[in-house]
């Protein structure tokens, strides 16, 4: 119907229609998109300036949008006394550090293996790690398996270990790779290198976009980690800073210890609530730093991974 | 002939150096997925730790029965599959229309600038989004109440009323995958053949017509499967995101407890091993029988897409 209506109008009508319905929907999106834009970043104004208000406005009006007395008294006392949030720092640094480089490293050599269109047991080992993500043992034979198995409880290793390979991971890994030409390992094959030399020389420079978004993820995921320190670890020095942070937001006599080990002369009027947000804002800091520099390895890593694999 | 003498020991020493490479992997899986899937054994035992895992007496069903006498399971199993179910309808109208907008109306600038803030909330770990959510919600100093006041209003006491919980979850599930949900479909999109926009606007479609017409059609597939596989997960709950929402506040149980949380508290506060494993147990059988449901419409719905 609308295309025979359409097909009768002289250009010039039909242009200007088009012209029209282009502003609706030009209005339509950027209003809708601005909207979601402010429903986004909203809540991270509102952390920003309450970190910034001085605790007596919060406590007599409330979290505000915009700071009614600027106050950075929450940031001095925690800088002041830095002891437990640098070694909370230092732990998920590490932590983080030592996941993603040997994760990615394990995760893309196990890919390539599955890659090997010429290994004869591909779809064999293929399914026996895909397996684990249709069917799991479930929270309880997992926990009890690291606490009295591998006796990992309280250690580093157990902030490490079980995020350091995923399923996921090594399915667009492989899909990646897979999309390199046989021909380049055939070729070095003959020139008598060995399948861990193909990987390293030849497969890892070649699949550098595929590594930078995995590698992103997982370091995201050790970065954003807290759910491993809340099964495992009970010993303050070897909180990682999100487990930190969330101890710190249920309870504020930890805090105040907390700050008092760091050699803190804390009275009673402990700017409890931008205190909260303050230390929201330092666990947060790096992630929101790197951030925009870091999105666009996503969005092209999402696009090879997701939709053309 | 030869073939006859080829057998599995000559396989393994062609293949020495791939298998080696793949050792780590495995010894991964074994030690953190396969390994404790014996532990089921323990949904049907009396846990005592004296005799662990595998010295611990036989007790049958008791403890499925006593998951499902305390009245929690219903419960939990019904939260967690409609959280999931409004997750997927909501999250992707919203992601399909961000996306499509996206396409269509933004300038260069525009779009890297929405795409940019819309997927910020993605990075942020769930404590963080707790913190968020303690700003807006708390009774006394919460922007919400704080709002309400202002205009005369009584403050609400969000934290104590299970009620609104389902609504809070299912916005703060919105938002924190927006951004990443956009970026796929949007990816999708990109890859349309542009030629068929070309041609319908030679026929003399307009933009509206181009979208349901062109661009909602080719989405369909990537549609299909992403809502595919997240039924497949439908009785996963995000447990980052309800223990860091919620905690473990008995009061918001009615409509916030799921099954992941159950577990955890069983297993942590209660101290239930057994049902705690009964339940993850189910929990088990449950998603296994979704995902294979689930994968058996994406064959029928398009072979080359399904998983296995």
């Amino acid at each position: 119907m609308s295309s025979t209506t359409a097909n009768i109008q002289s250009p010039e009508v039909r242009r200007k229609s088009a012209g029209r319905d282009k502003m609706v929907l030009s209005i339509i999106g950027y209003v809708t998109l601005t909207v979601l834009a402010i429903f986004c970043i909203f809540p991270f104004i509102l952390v920003i300036s309450s970190s910034l208000s001085e605790e007596s406005a919060i406590i007599e009006k409330g979290f505000q949008i915009f700071p009614t007395a600027f106050s950075t008294e929450a940031y001095s006392l925690l800088f002041k006394y830095p002891a437990e949030m640098l070694r909370a720092y230092g732990v998920t640094i590490s932590v983080t550090a030592i996941g993603t480089i040997v994760g990615l490293f394990l995760t893309s050599m196990t890919a390539y293996v599955l890659s090997r269109r010429d290994f004869k047991w591909r779809s064999r080992f293929s399914f026996f790690f895909f397996f684990t993500t249709l069917f799991s043992g479930g929270l309880v034979p997992w926990y009890l398996m690291i606490i009295n198995y591998l006796h990992l409880k309280d250690t580093l290793l157990v902030l490490i270990l079980p995020m350091m390979m995923n399923v996921f991971y090594i399915i667009v890994m492989k899909s990646f790779m897979s999309s390199i030409p046989d021909a380049i390992t055939e070729s070095a094959k003959i020139d008598g290198a060995g399948d861990f030399r193909i990987f390293m020389q030849l497969i890892v420079p070649l699949s550098k976009p595929a590594l930078a978004t995995i590698g992103l993820f997982i370091a995201l995921a050790y970065w954003n980690d807290w759910y491993n320190a809340l099964l495992f670890i009970s010993k303050s020095e070897l909180m990682p800073l999100q487990y930190y942070l969330y101890k710190m937001l249920g309870n504020m006599d930890g805090m105040r210890k907390a700050m008092m080990a760091s050699g803190a002369v804390v009275n009673t009027d402990l700017p409890t609530e931008s205190l909260k947000m303050a230390m929201t804002i330092v666990a947060t800091g790096p992630i929101l730093l790197a951030y925009p520099f870091i999105q666009k390895y996503f969005v092209t890593g999402l696009t090879i991974g997701a939709v053309k694999g | 002939m030869k073939q006859k003498q080829h057998g599995f020991w000559d396989d393994v020493k062609k293949y020495r150096s791939l298998l080696l490479m793949l050792t780590p992997a495995v010894l991964f899986f074994l030690l953190f997925a396969y390994l404790p899937m014996s532990g089921i054994v323990l949904a049907f035992k009396q846990f005592d730790y004296t005799g662990g895992v595998f010295g611990s007496p036989w007790n049958g069903l008791d403890n499925f029965k006593f998951f499902i006498d305390s009245g929690d399971a219903w419960r939990v199993t019904r939260n967690t599959a409609l959280y999931n179910i409004a997750f997927i309808v909501v999250n992707n109208v919203l992601q399909i229309f961000a996306a499509i907008l996206l396409f269509e109306v933004a300038g260069k600038w525009f779009r890297k600038l929405t795409q940019t803030v819309l997927f910020l909330p993605y990075f942020i770990s769930w404590v963080v989004v707790g913190a968020i959510a303690y700003n807006l919600f708390n009774f006394d100093v919460g922007t919400v109440n704080v709002l309400l006041k202002g205009l005369g209003m009584q403050p609400i006491d969000i934290y104590n009323t299970a009620a609104y919980w389902p609504f809070i979850l299912v916005v703060v599930s919105a938002w924190k995958t927006l951004g990443y949900g956009t970026i796929m479909y949007l990816a999708a999109i990109t890859s349309i053949d542009t030629e068929m926009y070309e041609a319908a606007e030679i026929d003399g479609a307009n933009i509206f017509q181009r979208i349901m017409k062109i661009t909602v059609p080719n989405l369909m597939p990537t549609v299909i499967i992403l809502v595919l596989l997240a039924i497949g997960n439908i009785f996963r709950g995000d447990f980052g995101m309800f223990y860091n929402m919620v905690g473990n506040n008995g009061l918001l149980f009615s409509s916030t407890d799921v099954i992941d949380t159950f577990v955890f508290r069983s297993l942590t506060t209660s101290n239930e091993i057994g049902m705690s494993a009964a339940a993850g147990f189910y929990q088990s059988l449950l998603g296994f029988a979704t995902i294979m449901l689930a994968n058996y419409a994406v064959r029928r719905y398009d072979k080359d897409r399904a998983l296995f």
